[in-house]
């Protein structure tokens, strides 16, 4: 037989590439299904400025010289910056191991801290376009005075890392979809609707501000509200403190998962 | 200088629940061989399989590939190896095409067009590049897996199940490509079957497992000839009551056909039919097949 076979030439390896590949694919993924990763979480979000921007919003007076609207905003990009970060790795690790395919990751060169971060930074892309759809959208309701704008981005960050993590973790963990809905159900979504995303922690009585301490959702939401608006519930110090932290927690912990093999290696 | 083995297994375990699966099995394949792992479903193929490509986590026990070992340096084993696995494994996000160049970066290795284009041609994928994986059917579902395995063209291609359930034409087309890698790039192959048939044409060498043992390993010939079961078959004009005195066999066929194991040879055989003045219409001689020898074997073990 007449081979060409012969010709090839020899491989290079290029070490970054398994990263670079998988993140790429992770976009390209997310962007297929455009429609349930990228439009319904800014509908959602818009649905929530509608009600909250435009109807009840007018009737609710926090502060003075600041709408309830521009209260609530930062709060609803981060929720849904937080949210899809979360959403995508959780499903896409998920998907992977339920349907086998994960091998075929398996048994590439790729190191843990590169499956890790290729997608985290993924499932930050993802979160950052939804958040920052929101952010578009929202100025059709109201304006922000954005005091601290790279601090801003910089807990948005903090909060795609984290909850990317977050998603890591509850994939590898669940051993079916019942158990993975019941991570978004009953843990995120208690989490930031009792984080102060619709009201300040300091408006609470003084039993539910203790309460609030303990939910480190209420930091993320603070701090990035504090970072625009100018004033928070805790100081912002303390705000990145804890979401950085807990980053780093949730970050080694899915490190740890993924070099085991938890879940993932039989 | 010596070469180091394409793949060495040394005591490799592995235990699921309490119960063992591979029980500290140990060979060697050198570069360029074609080998082959057979075995009954549960004798720990796969599941061997699955520790060499890192699937599974190993047991105990020691894997290298090319001298690398196969968990302190992953990074280089993974990238010299190539498995198709015997479960059918897509990505059902995308087309061949573009799943096809994922896999070589996933291995880093940049698209090399020639190379890719020669497998699609091989494996006749040309026709469905852009079709949606799920849209596939499942031969061509397993032509891309072969192509997914060779993209970044390892050195050790694993072959587990290839043609389980695949057509006559694909099973050539496939085997004729394997033979041709293997000649002209020298690509070493692993490959378990159950088409023992296949082991014996595309074999130089074979190991037999059983409920996690190596229980036989050998050179595909010297392994039938080890078996010593050439048979030597008498077709005869007039029936037989019984096997003649001396002679170990059996008779079929209402005592008309005559099977002989041939250990002291056809003379001998022939000799002691012809001292009992029987009518020989026929003779022929019939070597045995691996799949007797695998049943042989199995069997002794269950």
């Amino acid at each position: 037989m007449n081979t060409s076979s012969q010709q090839a030439s020899k491989q290079t390896f290029h070490p970054y590439l398994p990263f670079y590949t998988l993140l790429k694919r992770e976009v390209l993924r997310f962007f297929s299904v455009a429609a349930q990763t990228l439009i319904t979480p800014v509908i959602t979000a818009s649905l929530y400025l509608l009600v909250f921007g435009v109807s009840l919003g007018s009737k609710i007076d926090l502060y003075p010289d600041l709408t309830y609207a521009q209260f609530v905003v930062p709060g609803l990009i981060l929720m849904g910056v937080m949210n899809q970060a979360f959403a995508n790795t959780s499903s896409s690790i998920f998907i992977y191991r339920f349907f086998g395919g994960i091998v075929d990751l398996l048994v590439t060169p790729l190191t843990a801290p590169q499956f890790i971060l290729a997608f985290t930074t993924a499932a930050m892309i993802r979160g950052i376009l939804v958040g920052l759809a929101t952010f578009l959208i929202s100025l059709l309701f109201t304006g922000l005075p954005w005091m601290h704008p790279f601090l801003a981005a910089g807990m948005i960050l903090i909060g795609a890392f984290l909850f990317a993590q977050f998603g890591i973790i509850a994939a590898i963990y669940s051993k079916n979809f019942d158990a993975l809905s019941m991570f978004t159900n009953f843990l995120i979504l208690p989490l930031i609707y009792t984080g102060g995303l619709f009201y300040p922690v300091s408006h609470l009585p003084p039993f539910w501000q203790v309460i609030s301490r303990f939910n480190p959702m209420a930091y993320l939401i603070d701090g990035f509200r504090q970072c625009i608006l100018g004033f928070g519930s805790f100081p912002l110090w303390l705000d990145f403190a804890v979401a950085g932290g807990i980053s780093m927690l949730l970050f080694v912990w899915a490190w740890r998962l993924t070099v085991s093999g938890k879940g993932l290696r039989t | 200088m010596t070469t180091a083995p394409a793949l060495s297994l040394r005591k490799l375990s592995k235990q699921f629940a309490g119960k063992s699966v591979v029980n500290e099995i140990s060979l060697e394949i050198q570069p360029g061989e074609i080998f082959g792992l057979l075995g009954p479903n549960g004798a720990g193929k796969s599941t061997t399989i699955n520790m060499i490509s890192g699937v599974s986590r190993v047991g105990g026990g020691e894997i290298s590939v090319f001298g690398h070992d196969n968990q302190s340096e992953f990074v280089e084993t993974r990238r010299l190896t190539g498995v198709m696995h015997q479960e059918i494994v897509v990505d059902t996000f995308f087309n061949v095409d573009t799943a096809l160049k994922l896999h070589a970066g996933y291995y880093g290795v940049k698209d090399d067009p020639q190379w890719r284009e020669l497998l699609i041609d091989r494996l006749a994928l040309g026709p469905h590049l852009k079709k949606e994986m799920i849209k596939l059917s499942g031969g061509m579902k397993r032509r891309f897996m072969v192509a997914k395995a060779l993209i970044h063209k390892p050195r050790l291609l694993i072959l587990d199940e290839p043609t389980a359930g695949v057509d006559v034409e694909l099973r050539q087309q496939l085997w004729a490509f394997v033979r041709e890698i293997n000649r002209d790039l020298g690509t070493t192959v692993l490959l378990t079957t159950h088409y023992l048939e296949e082991a014996e044409e595309m074999c130089g060498r074979v190991a037999i497992m059983n409920e996690g043992n190596v229980i036989a390993l050998d050179h595909t010939r010297s392994l039938l000839a080890k078996l010593d079961e050439k048979r030597l078959i008498v077709h005869l004009t007039e029936p037989l009551a019984a096997v003649p005195v001396g002679l170990q066999g059996a008779l079929e066929e209402g005592g008309k056909k005559l099977v002989l194991r041939v250990e002291h040879g056809v003379g001998d055989a022939l000799q002691a039919l012809a001292s009992l003045g029987a009518q020989v219409r026929e003779i022929e001689t019939q070597a045995p097949s691996l799949q007797e020898a695998f049943l042989k074997l199995t069997k002794r073990k269950v």
